[in-house]
């Protein structure tokens, strides 16, 4: 009895589902999907670009030189716009700042921490302390939007983690603006004049939406580093990616360390259960 | 329970003497995973994924009820909160990401040992009840898993309790009311996230209930084995302790070296990177797809594109949890007397057609809902419904099975002539 019934139910999920399938084929044939402009255009992210803190044996620490460069160009360019809300300025012990060093870059940043005046109550700011948060560049979204044509520069903290593709997408779209007017895909297509940038928009194929909102941020040589490493848009583009992957996982080296250390662990464990499950079941056939 | 020649629990000491005529908790142990309880010396490796799943369930609870004192379930502060477990608790990463991952491992070791049972006929009598409770026991991991992947409040998180809630509004008439009664709201918000963590917290327990029935069940008949033969001898057994223990064991420190290299070395790569986003009500995602262990039911939900006599909305949902509740009256579908798919060679050949079948169902619920995807899940939802629901019961009508080896020590220490082509079919 309940096979019958099984067998009727099924006839009719089987029957309900090939329907949609016979409607779907019928419009499918009728009008084949079109690729969107997007899909045509939307490059992933170039894997050009070599970290050191990739891979199982990759550690941030392998060149902090390049992540403190990074947090330069973050400082001196990113952060006009951008926050990075997660990270604290005593963080910046990792990138290999001594301690003098953190309070005078916490102290001297341009952005400072608003807070309470404790003689009378009313707001004032402050320079930050090593144990602030990152100031915002704006105190709210409504302002973020106002300075920027209505768009919202995302907090940085976390964006190589939300972003296929990690450092290489922040490190491609860095350096991905091109002119939309001359600009060719693979397949030697120019980009149809309805998708190219409105007013305020720049066009980056790098980019979900191709336009966004953000202009080219970088310029060769709009930040001098102090380890005299030429500031090419390449460089500070690389450097800034690393930084960026720190702050969106600055456990990684201990991550890997410890993790390392597990794996050992458990293979010698493995190999004695191994040799214990043998032992146990020597001679005993199964 | 179990059979006449198991061992006797004896305590030696006094105090255990005095322990086991008072409370004998010791005894319990020893009749269910020590010397008292004898099991199949046949049992292959697909047997350890049920210790692996009560590992995993130990993870979850350990990890989770740290990570629960120092997560804060405010929508406007959980998403910072998670985030502090990863930067400023010692150790806080280490919880999350073996909690995240570990959820995943658990997923995909009960996955495991499911198949296995569909494999062996462990499901029939007299089984049922072990096949039904663990089937209680999915549905109610997979109520846990969803209401845990919102807690992060990402825009994932966000965007599944709209879209998973929004399936009980399609149901006619009741639909929005207990869409709405359930986020305690008209949308994903502050009710909806205290109360997922508040039943994220229970439910763990209740599964853990549900898994101490599962194995009373199971004790009952003793467990199956790849033979599909019953128990009839002193000589088809062994003791679970140290027989089983020391197998498990090993089965243990593989499986956790695989989870570590999740957790240490990719503990995003399962994940989806617009969880990282904080959840915003005004900006819906490209693609929202649940977690990769959802997939296949996802899959299935979204076959269902045109309405007929009900909207095709309904008839996703109906499908959806059909394909799981179907399950449940496995047991009198596929009533063929042989259990073991060793012994059913057409069985076997649609159990591999099953097995494709859901991964391929399962790589559409992860793509977006785009053609050719929406047409190769429909024809997936076609075999899976008519897998179980009409060639397992035709199959068991008309279907030729091999001959059974006369006893599992049979099997295992010396081929008769009768058995011997079986097992050699069973090889190739």
């Amino acid at each position: 009895m309940v096979r019958i019934l099984g067998i009727l139910v099924g006839l009719g999920f089987c029957g309900v589902a090939a329907w949609s399938l016979l409607w779907g084929v019928i419009a499918y044939i009728a009008e084949p999907p079109q690729a969107t402009v997007e899909a045509r255009f939307h490059e992933h992210p170039r894997h050009e670009a070599h970290f050191e803190f990739e891979g199982p044996f990759g550690r941030f620490s392998h060149n902090q030189q390049q992540l403190q460069r990074g947090m330069q160009v973050y400082r001196e360019v990113c952060s006009n716009c951008h926050s990075l809300n997660f990270v604290a300025f005593r963080n910046f012990r990792d990138l290999g700042y001594n301690e003098a060093q953190v309070r005078t870059l916490a102290s001297e940043w341009t952005h400072k921490v608003t807070t309470i005046n404790p003689q009378d109550g009313s707001s004032m700011e402050r320079n930050p302390l090593p144990a602030d948060r990152i100031p915002a560049p704006y105190p709210n979204e409504a302002a973020a939007r106002n300075a920027n044509n209505n768009a919202l520069p995302p907090d940085l903290s976390l964006i190589t983690k939300a972003r296929h593709g990690g450092a290489h997408y922040v490190y491609s779209l860095l350096t991905g603006y091109r002119d939309a007017a001359t600009y060719r895909n693979h397949d030697g297509q120019a980009l149809p004049a309805e998708n190219r940038p409105g007013n305020g928009l720049h066009f980056n194929p790098w980019f979900p939406n191709l336009n966004l909102a953000m202009q080219a941020p970088l310029r060769d040589g709009i930040v001098t580093y102090a380890d005299g490493t030429p500031a090419t848009v390449d460089q500070m583009a690389q450097d800034v990616s690393a930084f960026l992957a720190w702050t969106a996982e600055p456990e990684s080296d201990s991550r890997k360390n410890m993790g390392l250390a597990t794996l050992i662990f458990l293979l010698l464990g493995t190999i004695l259960a191994y040799m214990a499950y043998q032992n146990v079941w020597a001679g005993k056939k199964h | 329970m179990s059979f006449p020649w198991a061992e006797q629990y004896k305590p030696k000491h006094p105090l255990m003497r005095w322990l086991d005529e008072r409370l004998p908790l010791p005894r319990l142990v020893y009749n269910s995973v020590g010397k008292g309880y004898p099991v199949p010396r046949n049992l292959n490796h697909f047997w350890n994924f049920g210790v692996l799943a009560g590992l995993a369930l130990t993870i979850q609870i350990i990890t989770g009820i740290v990570l629960a004192m120092h997560y804060n379930s405010n929508a406007d502060t959980a998403f910072a909160s998670v985030e502090h477990i990863m930067r400023d608790v010692n150790g806080g990463w280490f919880l999350r990401y073996l909690h995240a991952n570990g959820a995943a491992f658990f997923f995909a070791v009960t996955y495991i040992h499911i198949f296995r049972g569909l494999y062996y006929g462990s499901y029939k009598a007299p089984r049922e009840m072990v096949w039904m409770l663990g089937l209680v026991i999915f549905l109610l991991m997979m109520a846990t898993a969803f209401m845990g992947y919102v807690l992060p409040w990402g825009q994932m998180s966000f965007w599944a309790s709209k879209v998973i809630t929004g399936l009980f509004g399609a149901i006619p008439i009741v639909g929005e009311p207990i869409q709405h009664w359930l986020l305690g709201g008209f949308a994903p918000d502050q009710a909806t996230l205290t109360r997922f963590f508040s039943l994220h917290y229970l439910l763990p327990f209740v599964i853990a209930g549900v898994i101490i029935l599962h194995i009373w069940a199971l004790h009952i008949p003793g467990s199956g084995n790849p033979t599909g033969v019953d128990v009839k001898t002193p000589q088809d057994t062994v003791p679970f302790h140290p027989y089983y223990t020391a197998k498990d064991g090993f089965g243990v420190f593989l499986a956790l070296l695989l989870l570590a290299v999740f957790v240490f070395f990719m503990p995003n790569y399962l994940g989806h990177p617009d969880n990282y986003i904080p959840a915003n009500p005004l900006s819906t995602p490209a693609h929202i797809v649940p977690e990769w262990y959802f997939w296949p039911f996802y899959a299935i939900l979204r076959a269902f594109t045109f309405d007929f006599i009900l909207p095709a909305k309904l008839w996703g949902v109906l499908a959806m949890f059909g394909s799981i509740l179907l399950l449940f009256f496995l047991p009198w579908l596929d009533k063929s007397p042989v259990r073991s798919a060793t012994y059913r060679p057409k069985f076997r050949m649609f159990f591999w057609i099953l097995v494709l079948d859901v991964l391929i169902l399962g790589w559409c619920g992860g793509m977006p809902a785009e053609e050719p995807y929406v047409m190769i899940s429909q024809l997936g939802t076609i075999y899976y419904f008519a897998h179980f629901l009409i060639i397992l019961p035709i199959l068991s009508w008309v279907e030729k099975t091999l001959p059974l080896p006369n006893s599992i020590s049979e099997s295992v220490l010396g081929e008769t002539a009768e058995a011997a082509p079986a097992a050699a079919l069973a090889k190739a």
